[in-house]
């Protein structure tokens, strides 16, 4: 798996891809591996469950949360340490993961995605047979 | 100069000048040193002014709401967040990029808050804490006689 975009995050570098709607951050990602699958976990604050699209298209997988602004464009802030925008980020999903089988959830603005590696590549304890 | 070069050909750079540049201008009425700014790990938070309270907003995915500690001393906004450290020992990473752990943040009001009636509310991994200004804050408006 390869991370194909290079955006930074919201709260070092605000903004550093333009979309159509304006700003656009890369979420952070923890990306784990288990016997049975890999484990993404992607921050999204701000994101409602219902604005996040999760693609999975020849063998690219898309993260893109919607977030809609909590302000209007000119307000004046005491202090501005972060960019509030949507959050976009891609992935090369090797053939090890069962494309088919990837699910989602989300919960206080992380996003969860388990990608179940495919039969071929998943632990295996053989046994030993004594003669 | 090397970095001179650097920064004149890398696109990054030159965005983070215009950023500065933009938000000097709406930091322009600010006291300089207002709020060091953030920490490696600490979440950045962003303040603006209503008429009637302060509103500091923070982005904290993953936090629940009992991992939260918060506390208005003085003119002080203590925020402290505890959350549990990685899951399992043992664990593959093949990215690791969200904080973990504990940490927190004290971020002076630019007013007198009224502490009892500090609200706060978590929302899709963002907390947003509304501080109401004490009355003699407030601003007030003069009717002018005669």
């Amino acid at each position: 798996m390869s991370t194909e975009n290079t955006t930074k995050n919201p709260t070092e570098t605000p903004a550093i891809e333009h979309t159509r709607n304006g700003l656009c951050f890369r979420p952070n990602v923890d990306i784990r591996e288990r016997d049975e699958e890999l484990l993404v976990l992607a921050d999204v604050p701000g994101a409602a469950s219902d604005s996040i699209d999760v693609n999975f298209e020849d063998g690219m997988l898309t993260i893109h949360a919607k977030v809609a602004p909590r302000q209007e464009h000119d307000h004046r802030y005491l202090v501005r340490e972060y960019g509030v925008g949507d959050f976009y980020r891609t992935f090369r999903v090797s053939e090890a993961v069962d494309a088919g089988k990837i699910s989602a959830e989300y919960a206080d603005g992380v996003l969860m995605l388990h990608l179940p590696k495919a039969e071929a590549v998943k632990p295996r304890k053989i046994e030993v047979s004594a003669k | 100069m090397v970095l001179r070069d650097l920064s004149l050909r890398n696109p990054l750079y030159q965005f983070r000048n215009e950023v500065d540049r933009l938000f000097n201008g709406f930091l322009g009425s600010v006291p300089e040193g207002f709020l060091p700014p953030p920490l490696r790990n600490q979440p950045a938070v962003n303040i603006w002014e209503q008429h009637e309270a302060i509103l500091v907003e923070m982005e904290v995915p993953g936090v629940k709401k009992d991992q939260l500690d918060l506390s208005v001393v003085g003119n002080e906004l203590s925020i402290r967040i505890d959350q549990p450290g990685p899951e399992e020992e043992g664990t593959i990473y093949h990215r690791r990029e969200r904080p973990v752990g504990s940490f927190s943040r004290v971020i002076p009001l630019p007013c007198e808050v009224d502490a009892n009636r500090v609200a706060a509310e978590l929302r899709d991994g963002v907390l947003t804490i509304t501080l109401p200004k004490a009355e003699s804050a407030k601003p007030r408006k003069i009717a002018v006689a005669g």
